[in-house]
């Protein structure tokens, strides 16, 4: 999974912030600095599980603080599917 | 703690018009929102005619987070918020987040959005279903969503009394601001056309079946066959009289002057029905006797047990003939909660016009309802207090006045 699709992902899930664009670099950003709560990234979670097949436990999508965090972790299950 | 609330913005989203003045040229020409309902093919359901907002663009009025986590009763209240604090000219963040609070009514819950997850439920598991369904259905969700949205973060609720919670919300939005908090938003917005809304107000066995949309919901009409279900609602800035001076506003469209709400006795009761004490109490609230009344906004259900019963309650305590009657509601359909809050609007401004909007479409009032019921076109009238009338199935009547502010802010 890659930057791009967790870009497309979040627009789809929880749309976007007014003052910052996605299309950045936005791989170290904050979730709560790009404007997304922890319903936002629940939400997220569950369509990452839809389309990638990479269970994301409901407690643990809140330690993410990060794109990048999120992304080593799916693509880090998906390694070892 | 009677401290005088002033209407100081107005919000409204209906099918004659978003916005406040295109809502009200449209009441005064009588121009109609009713229309076949578009959603989904409603060729197989007995009734088919509905009051549609059919132009409204939510990516146009609300920022893209909003979009994923709400129905689409809440984006017009949302919008109807933004337009009463726009009219009212108050910018929340100068003012204390803890001074301001949001009471809204709501009938139907997000039914449209509860529709689509319930689908994914049934087809693909409840992992699919939206996390933003744990809120977007709930009847409390437009008054969080405005609160959140504008920092309003005073005492807030949220109300429920089917048809009539619109002017409860009012009535309980004053409380509140006599309670000590200076400014609140209130009103109601209810929006349910998805294919289980529509049974759902269908199951009311109140809705009209007719064809013809200008025939359709014709309230006090001799061939009155029931009401057109409509979505959208209004939004009203409430604000202490002494802090909105304080606050300078450039506006006052009237006083809350008078609230009250009753319940019907049971079925089989030899008691009469509640709404004539709701307007008695109102009055009564108000200080003011019926001769004070220039207009009273009937509740209008267009079903003619109910119509008879509010036709007797309005001579009974008028007189026969005894004040102009009106229910600009025709066009527009039932709003449910939305419905005393629009005709609260309509209130204003016939206060604000001097002109009382008509009835559109009635044309044939049943002679026994002794009623001077304001038809086909606007009536110049000088409006100091208007009475709003609601009644909400099983049992609710709600009663609300506003009077006209004569002196000026500037004394």
């Amino acid at each position: 999974m890659t930057i791009d699709d967790l870009r497309r992902v979040l627009a789809a899930c929880a749309g976007e912030s007014n003052n910052i664009s996605l299309g950045g670099n936005i791989l170290d950003w904050n979730f709560d600095d790009l404007g997304y709560d922890s319903l936002a990234l629940m939400e997220t979670a569950a369509r990452i599980e839809q389309e990638y097949g990479a269970p994301i436990p409901d407690d643990h999508i809140t330690e993410f603080r990060t794109p990048r965090q999120l992304l080593d972790f799916v693509n880090g299950v998906l390694a070892t599917a | 703690m009677t401290a005088s609330v002033y209407v100081t913005g107005l919000g409204v989203v209906a099918p004659t018009g978003c916005g406040l003045e295109q809502y009200w040229q449209a009441t005064l020409d009588g121009r109609s929102g009713i229309s076949r309902l578009t959603r989904f093919d409603v060729s197989p359901y007995p009734a088919q005619l509905a009051g549609q907002i059919l132009d409204f663009d939510a990516a146009a009025h609300l920022p893209s987070r909003l979009l994923p986590q709400t129905d689409v009763s809440t984006r017009l209240a949302l919008v109807a918020a933004e337009q009463a604090l726009n009219d009212a000219k108050v910018d929340p963040s100068a003012l204390t987040d803890y001074d301001m609070g949001v009471v809204t009514s709501n009938a139907l819950g997000g039914f449209d959005f509860t529709h689509r997850e319930f689908k994914k439920l049934w087809s693909e598991g409840p992992k699919s279903v939206s996390v933003y369904e744990s809120f977007a259905w709930f009847y409390a969700v437009n008054t969080g969503q405005i609160s959140i949205r504008h920092g309003l973060r005073g005492p807030s609720s949220a109300l429920v009394a089917e048809q009539a919670g619109g002017l409860d919300a009012i009535g309980h939005a004053r409380r509140t601001i006599r309670r000590g908090t200076p400014l609140v938003v209130t009103g109601g917005v209810d929006s349910a056309f998805d294919p289980w809304g529509w049974v759902s107000h269908i199951a009311s066995g109140r809705v009209s079946q007719a064809a013809d949309p200008r025939r359709a919901y014709l309230p006090f009409d001799a061939h009155a066959s029931g009401y057109v279900p409509g979505e959208g609602g209004a939004l009203l800035v409430l604000e202490d009289a002494a802090a909105a001076k304080v606050r300078g506003v450039h506006q006052v469209y009237g006083e809350i002057a008078g609230y009250a709400c009753t319940f019907d006795p049971p079925p089989g009761s030899s008691r009469p029905p509640g709404l004539r004490r709701a307007a008695e109490l109102a009055l009564a609230d108000a200080g003011m006797a019926p001769a004070d009344i220039d207009v009273v906004f009937a509740d209008a259900a267009a079903v003619p047990e109910l119509d008879r019963a509010e036709a007797d309650t309005i001579s009974g305590l008028f007189g026969p003939h005894g004040v102009p009657v009106t229910a600009p509601k025709a066009s527009t359909g039932r709003l449910y909660s939305g419905g005393g809050p629009v005709d609260l609007v309509a209130a204003a401004l016939s206060i604000r016009d001097g002109v009382i909007p008509p009835t559109a479409g009635t044309v044939e009032v049943p002679a026994d309802y002794q009623m001077d019921l304001v038809r086909e076109c606007p009536r110049a009238a000088q409006v100091s207090a208007a009475l709003v009338l609601a009644r909400g199935r099983w049992g609710f009547n709600s009663a609300v006045i506003i009077r006209k502010v004569f002196h000026d802010m500037e004394e």
